[in-house]
């Protein structure tokens, strides 16, 4: 058997991870039509290219069932619950930096940090009667921050795209996403708070701890690692 | 006996034990509105329950406690007073600590009376203390009602009352409002900006969103009148300081409390309340000389509670949960009664940690 790598099936996450291993030797590609999702390796021995979306690779490692997993510090985070004994990082990639921050529509000029929002959420609960609504899909790490720094009266609601948008469609009074350049924020008259980010997330290469290895996998990670150095 | 059988065997026992104290033995139902709960705890509960969903009903949690199916129940079909008991199996998500149980069983003794206060919370932690039996635990007892009551007595404006009295359960934002009230801590410079703008609606942003143009002008008009408020004396915060860090047994803890009143006197009905509960508690036989009480007890775990707290724990096994907890909590009815409310103590026994530590039956 072999070593199964997991990479993100498309887009420019996929493509700068091939180049990331280029860069240091190893040859990754889709093999097939443009739309089947197999790939192969070259460059090294006994590392099989397993092509799955991003979101699932934080399932796929912590289950075992690839050694080996590029995604991004924010899934891993927000989909791993002890997320450090799962799996352990190896190297982070350089690219695909963003921040998981919170905004607020910038007409709100009375609220620029967590504790103006919890003083905003008391008043807007009493007014509308209820509790402030904030659309993300990072529903773990979202809370957790809220309730460490003690905010109250706010409730989250599942948004799983164009999160930015959710404020002016009246199904949200602030947003908790990802962003790189805040330029999807600001073209939606949004704000980010001025505490700093909850998290910043750049992808990273992951090794499983829970994934079993053989005598033959034990060596070729061992000559996968040197590679990466 | 399996181990399961074994707890169902205690919890039965227990129950029955609270039946004999006077209880009616209620049911209730394992799958809640999520509705309720979501709007009594916030956002979380929803770290704290597991939450299901059909496309009929729409979303349901598994319960977390009795609690609040009990006083839903009382209020609706109740006679006054009543003392309820119940048994039965409660889901708590534990994403952090795989050693902690996210399924275990509850036996309970809730007791709606309003006659009576001190009489009840103490007839509350006697049975449940006699349903613990012998066993070595450490008991430890504190009141919530005190904190509040030296909250509203503060110098200051009701505004900044609210504000403190709302974060009375999370420790470290009351402390950091207490520091910026009482001026120990600076505003950041993004609110000295904001107050000293003359003209903060012309933001160049559009309006969008619920929360109104006229919502932040008020919060605006607030945070202004609250730069111009007195702050809150050193000697104040210092009393408020020095009663968050009564830890004694409950004798000496009511004397520091009532030379605590002498300068905070608004707390002293809150000091009578606990004068009489020791002298209840002696009543039932429980040994006050002994009991520890400590201020700040129940601040972090137990939101709900607005008066006497108690729980029972392992001496030297900080790693096992509390074997049985239980409070008062007036205004949890207040929220669920919609209009009626009722006053209410009650405590929960966990019989699994009873099994597994080997107390005998």
């Amino acid at each position: 058997m072999s070593i199964k790598l997991g990479v993100p099936s498309k887009g420019r996450l996929m493509d700068k991870t091939f180049d990331w291993f280029r860069a240091r030797g190893i040859e990754l590609s889709r093999t097939g039509s443009e739309r089947e999702y197999a790939g192969a390796v070259k460059g090294v021995g006994g590392v099989e290219l397993v092509l799955l979306s991003a979101g699932e690779i934080p399932r796929e490692l912590a289950a075992g069932r690839i050694h080996l997993g590029v995604t991004g510090t924010d899934l891993v985070r927000e989909k791993l619950g002890r997320w450090e004994q799962q799996v352990q990082e190896v190297a982070p990639l350089g690219f695909g930096q963003a921040d998981l921050i919170i905004a607020v529509p910038g007409c709100w000029s009375d609220v620029d940090t967590l504790d103006d929002l919890d003083a905003a959420a008391a008043a807007f609960r009493q007014n509308h009667g209820f509790r402030m609504r904030i659309a993300t899909k990072y529903h773990r790490l979202v809370r957790d921050y809220l309730r460490e720094n003690g905010v109250a009266d706010y409730q989250l609601v599942d948004s799983q795209g164009a999160t930015e948008g959710t404020v002016k469609n009246l199904t949200s009074e602030a947003v908790a996403d990802i962003t790189s350049t805040g330029e999807t924020l600001r073209a939606n008259h949004l704000k980010i708070l001025t505490d700093g980010p909850i998290l910043r997330s750049q992808a990273t290469l992951w090794r499983s701890r829970v994934a079993v290895t053989s005598g033959d996998e034990k060596v070729a990670m061992r000559a996968l690692l040197n590679k990466l150095g | 006996m399996s181990r399961k059988s074994e707890i169902r065997a205690r919890a039965a026992k227990l129950r029955a034990q609270f039946e004999a104290a006077g209880a009616e033995v209620v049911e209730t139902p394992i799958l809640l509105p999520a509705e309720v709960l979501l709007d009594l705890y916030g956002e979380d509960i929803r770290a704290r329950a597991y939450v299901t969903s059909d496309a009929l009903r729409g979303e349901q949690m598994l319960r977390p406690d009795f609690t609040v199916p009990v006083v839903q129940k009382h209020m609706t079909d109740g006679a006054e007073p009543a003392r309820y008991t119940y048994a039965g199996e409660v889901f708590r998500r534990q994403e952090d600590d795989e050693a902690r149980a996210n399924e275990y069983v509850q036996v309970g003794f809730e007791v709606f009376d309003r006659e009576n206060p001190a009489a009840a919370d103490a007839e509350v932690f006697a049975v449940i203390q006699n349903a613990l039996g012998d066993m070595e635990l450490r008991a430890a007892t504190g009141d919530i009602g005190i904190l509040a009551a030296a909250v509203r007595g503060l110098d200051t404006t009701e505004r900044r009352k609210a504000a403190l009295m709302r974060h009375i359960w999370r420790p470290s934002r009351f402390r950091a409002l207490l520091d910026r009230y009482s001026g120990r801590s600076k505003a950041p410079p993004t609110r000295q900006a904001l107050l000293d703008n003359p003209e903060p609606l012309v933001h160049g942003f559009p309006d969008i969103g619920m929360r109104t143009q006229r919502e932040v002008a008020e919060r605006i008009e607030a945070l202004r009148e609250d730069a111009e408020a007195t702050p809150i004396s050193a000697r104040q915060v210092e009393l408020i300081d020095t009663l968050l860090n009564v830890r004694e047994t409950l004798p000496f803890a009511l004397e520091q409390i009532r030379d605590l009143a002498v300068d905070m006197p608004a707390i002293t009905e809150a000091v009578f309340r606990l004068q009489e509960r020791i002298g209840a508690l002696a009543d039932r036989g429980v040994d006050v000389d002994n009991l520890s009480f400590e201020a700040s007890f129940g601040r972090t775990s137990m939101e709900y509670y607005d008066g006497f707290v108690f729980g029972f724990s392992v001496p030297g096994r900080p790693d096992l949960p509390s074997v049985a907890t239980g409070g008062r909590y007036d205004a949890l009815t207040r929220v669920l009664g919609q209009g009626c409310e009722i006053p209410a103590v009650g405590g929960v026994i966990r019989p699994g940690l009873l099994v597994e530590l080997g107390a005998q039956l």
